[in-house]
């Protein structure tokens, strides 16, 4: 058993437990602190992979950014009758055969995928400079439709989430 | 098995996939179904940079696919906490069973 199984073993089963907890966890706040640890465990193997710059923009931006804008949403809507709704047992059977199933699909196929691509682990991956180069060579045009878009969407949010000015007007008509 | 190839990654993968799935079948809370769509999109993420490390000529790409879907992913929550608020400042609830006035 070498190092990285053993990482591996851990960080995925932390990760995968904290992905549990978020389905099953009644409250809400909890949920959101265990969605930060699977964002966390998930930053971590990247790490492990090598890949140094991804796992930090998912520490940066995910942990950093995304969560903080979830748990603020919790917030502002967490009032005692929200934080736990239940759910009915039939919702659960139903989800829970539909996620079981495409599991079982999933696994299948990653199953044959390996077996078609044994472990070619040579070379490490390109760092941070060499994705830069390529988020400005090759990769320019996704790079600029994406940060336009993020530009776009984060106007319409903050347009959406105003505060509104006169509610009782709009209420009467 | 001394060293770690595509299927454990991908198999992980899998599992946060069926976990977000579940999350989103489930959930009641607005806020809920948003946490499970972060975690189909984390899980989508370790397919891409798993495959970049063991996928030979896949390894500048599956960086580069993940880094675009974060930043998609942090929009996306950004629009979806947008139209939770609002929905909460209308009615007064995150229960996405409560929200059925376009039903036909």
């Amino acid at each position: 058993m070498s190092l990285d199984v053993v990482l591996f073993a851990v960080i995925a089963s932390a990760t995968g437990l904290s992905a549990l907890a978020v389905v099953f966890s009644r409250n809400i706040v909890r949920s959101a602190v265990w969605l930060l640890f699977t964002l966390v465990g998930v930053s971590l193997l990247y790490f492990l992979i090598g890949a140094a710059f991804v796992g930090a923009t998912q520490l940066i931006v995910y942990v950093g950014g995304t969560m903080v804008l979830v748990v603020f949403g919790v917030m502002l809507t967490a009032q005692q009758q929200f934080l736990r709704i239940r759910t009915r047992s039939a919702e659960w059977l139903v989800g829970g055969a539909l996620a079981a199933s495409l599991f079982a699909l999933l696994v299948t196929v990653s199953l044959r995928l390996g077996q078609a691509r044994p472990a070619t682990s040579s070379e490490s991956l390109p760092g941070a400079g060499q994705l830069g180069i390529g988020f400005l060579t090759t990769y320019l045009l996704p790079f600029e439709i994406i940060s336009v878009h993020l530009l776009v969407v984060l106007i319409g949010a903050a347009y959406l989430a105003r505060a509104k000015r006169r509610p009782v007007d709009r209420g009467a008509a | 098995m001394t060293e770690l190839g595509l299927t454990p990654y991908l198999a992980l993968g899998a599992f946060l996939f069926a976990c977000g799935l579940l999350c989103i079948a489930t959930k009641r809370n607005a806020v809920g179904i948003l946490m499970g769509v972060e975690l189909v999109l984390n899980a989508a993420n370790v397919n891409f940079v798993a495959c970049a490390r063991y996928v030979p000529n896949f390894q500048l790409e599956g960086q580069v696919f993940a880094l675009l879907v974060i930043v998609l992913a942090a929009g996306e929550a950004a629009v979806a906490l947008a139209i939770i608020l609002n929905f909460y400042n209308n009615h007064a609830t995150v229960d996405v069973d409560k929200a059925d006035e376009l039903k036909g």
